[in-house]
């Protein structure tokens, strides 16, 4: 009974001492430590440039400029041979780069008297672009390599810097062989292009500039297949008022083979 | 007479004889003024073209696929721009040849990555009802999933939209190459890091345009800004249905296809 509420007395003052329990500063070393270690693998595992851009190296940009050209671009060569520019721009290889055939030249434009770039001459260069192939776009240059003056090197007759063809295509069939062929075995087989096309001579050089026309009113098909038409009899005939008045007789029926009746 | 004629035809008084500038003079005052001139106006010329600064550009490519002839120039061009290994299996672009048949199935090859241009192809069976050549190389992504999965940032895009890789910093872990629907990417099997199309970053620094849009023959590349310039991929925007390759995966591709079919995937 005595010494009971002594204990308490002493042992309070000592407990409320400023003196950190043992196991603080071991952590606050502990955390010190680690903290240390933290930095320190950044400071090593980043790398100098990362992040002053964004989530990467921004020296990195600088080694990939760094990286040599080998195609010099046509403005190189214009500073040196500009009467082939002019004449190149003027013609129908205007948007064909000199590069493009002379292949890559930033040695050429360093050193142009001992590296000097590729003239390509052989039969077997132009045909790269314009040999005959199905999945090229209507309207491109294309020539069979087999049929088209064999053995004969393209540059004889074509001045590569301002080509143009020999001759104009002599029918329609050169180029739009495909319908050609459907026509002639369709009703329309005694038709000639012509007849329903207008075909500006223009549209043989730039045949995706200007267009040929096809007809734009029922009339025109009317002249054959409408019902009072000055036409053989074996003419399959239509109302024009009363066949659909809204359409255009194309929108239906392909003019270049149409139905067998 | 004399006298007073003489004064007055050779210098009429002192104040109008100080304000008079002498031939000899001017010229010596336009010789010390001209190099300070001439400086004033030289100097931010010379500043605009040595530094380059990515935060004034957005770049982008358009494809015409109605102009691509399928020469494989500007795989070729690639090749040789960038070092690319020059066998089948490795290409930062190349060209895809489209069959789409009468009975609905579609073909599609690519021999050699177009580098040789693309023999003739027979066919059995169906007829052809369209067929056409598609360009492709890397997209450069505004969303691009290989900069998303790389996990130690080397594959990055810059201010100006180009998607590009550190090579010095790239572990070769293929995850980018899993990751890009286009199968754009690819492992260089000599310094095994992961490569791509930059757009010919090193040339666009010095206001060169790619190399493939360079050797295209027929136009059927564009190069430009995509921001506020005349270029001439601005007319191509205006102008074209625009569509880009897997638009469903939100990756934002910055290479724009006019003409696209809709079978190409």
């Amino acid at each position: 009974m005595v010494s009971q509420p002594a204990l308490p007395m002493v042992r309070l003052p000592e407990f409320r001492s400023h003196k950190l329990p043992q196991q603080v500063p071991r952590l606050a070393v502990v955390f010190a430590l680690a903290a240390v270690a933290l930095i320190a693998a950044r400071y090593f595992l980043i790398p100098d440039t990362f992040g002053e851009t964004g989530h990467y190296r921004a020296a990195a940009v600088d080694s990939i400029v760094a990286h040599p050209k080998k195609f010099a671009g046509q403005q190189e060569c214009a500073l040196c041979h500009g009467p082939i520019m002019d004449e190149r721009l003027a013609g129908n290889h205007r948007g064909l780069a000199c590069e493009g055939c002379h292949g890559p030249s930033a040695g050429h434009v360093a050193n142009p008297v001992e590296v000097k770039p590729v003239i390509p001459s052989e039969r077997d260069h132009c045909p790269r672009c314009h040999a005959y192939n199905p999945s090229r776009p209507t309207g491109f240059a294309q020539i069979d390599p087999v049929a088209h003056n064999p053995l004969m090197p393209c540059v004889t007759c074509h001045n590569p810097h301002a080509p143009e063809p020999p001759m104009v295509p002599g029918s329609c069939s050169a180029c739009h062989g495909q319908i050609a062929n459907q026509k002639a075995v369709s009703h329309h087989a005694s038709l000639e292009c012509v007849t329903c096309h207008t075909a500006p001579e223009e549209h043989k050089t730039s045949p995706r500039a200007v267009r040929p026309g096809k007809p734009m009113e029922r009339a025109f098909c009317g002249g054959c297949h409408a019902e009072d038409a000055e036409s053989p009899r074996n003419v399959p005939r239509i109302g024009l008022r009363t066949h659909y008045p809204q359409y255009l007789c194309w929108q239906c029926h392909y003019p270049h083979y149409p139905e067998a009746s | 007479m004399m006298p007073t004629d003489v004064p007055n035809t050779a210098g009429p008084s002192a104040a109008e004889e100080s304000k008079r500038v002498d031939r000899r003079e001017f010229l010596k005052k336009c010789g010390l003024a001209a190099p300070i001139l001439l400086g004033v106006v030289r100097v931010p010329l010379l500043e605009a073209q040595d530094s380059y600064d990515p935060s004034e550009h957005l770049y982008g490519m358009g494809i015409d696929v109605n102009k691509c002839i399928g020469c494989g120039q500007c795989v070729a061009a690639c090749k040789t721009e960038n070092d690319v290994p020059l066998d089948s299996h490795h290409f930062n672009t190349w060209i895809e040849r489209y069959f789409i048949r009468t009975d609905e199935e579609v073909e599609v090859d690519s021999p050699n990555g177009g580098l040789d241009g693309f023999p003739p192809k027979a066919f059995e069976g169906a007829d052809i009802r369209r067929t056409f050549f598609v360009p492709k190389l890397c997209n450069h992504c505004a969303e691009a999933p290989c900069v998303q999965v790389c996990p130690v940032g080397a594959t990055f895009t810059t201010e100006d939209g180009a998607v590009l890789v550190d090579d010095e910093y790239c572990i070769g872990c293929r995850y980018c190459i899993q990751a890009c629907p286009y199968g754009a990417r690819w492992l260089h099997p000599e310094t095994h890091v992961a490569a791509k199309c930059t757009f010919c970053y090193h040339r666009l620094v010095d206001g060169l345009v790619p190399a493939c849009v360079e050797v295209c023959p027929t136009g059927a590349r564009l190069f430009g800004e995509l921001e506020g310039r005349a270029t001439p991929l601005a007319r191509f925007m205006r102008f074209n249905d625009l569509q880009v390759l897997k638009p469903h995966l939100n990756t934002r591709p910055k290479v724009y296809y006019a003409n696209l079919d809709g079978e190409v995937r």
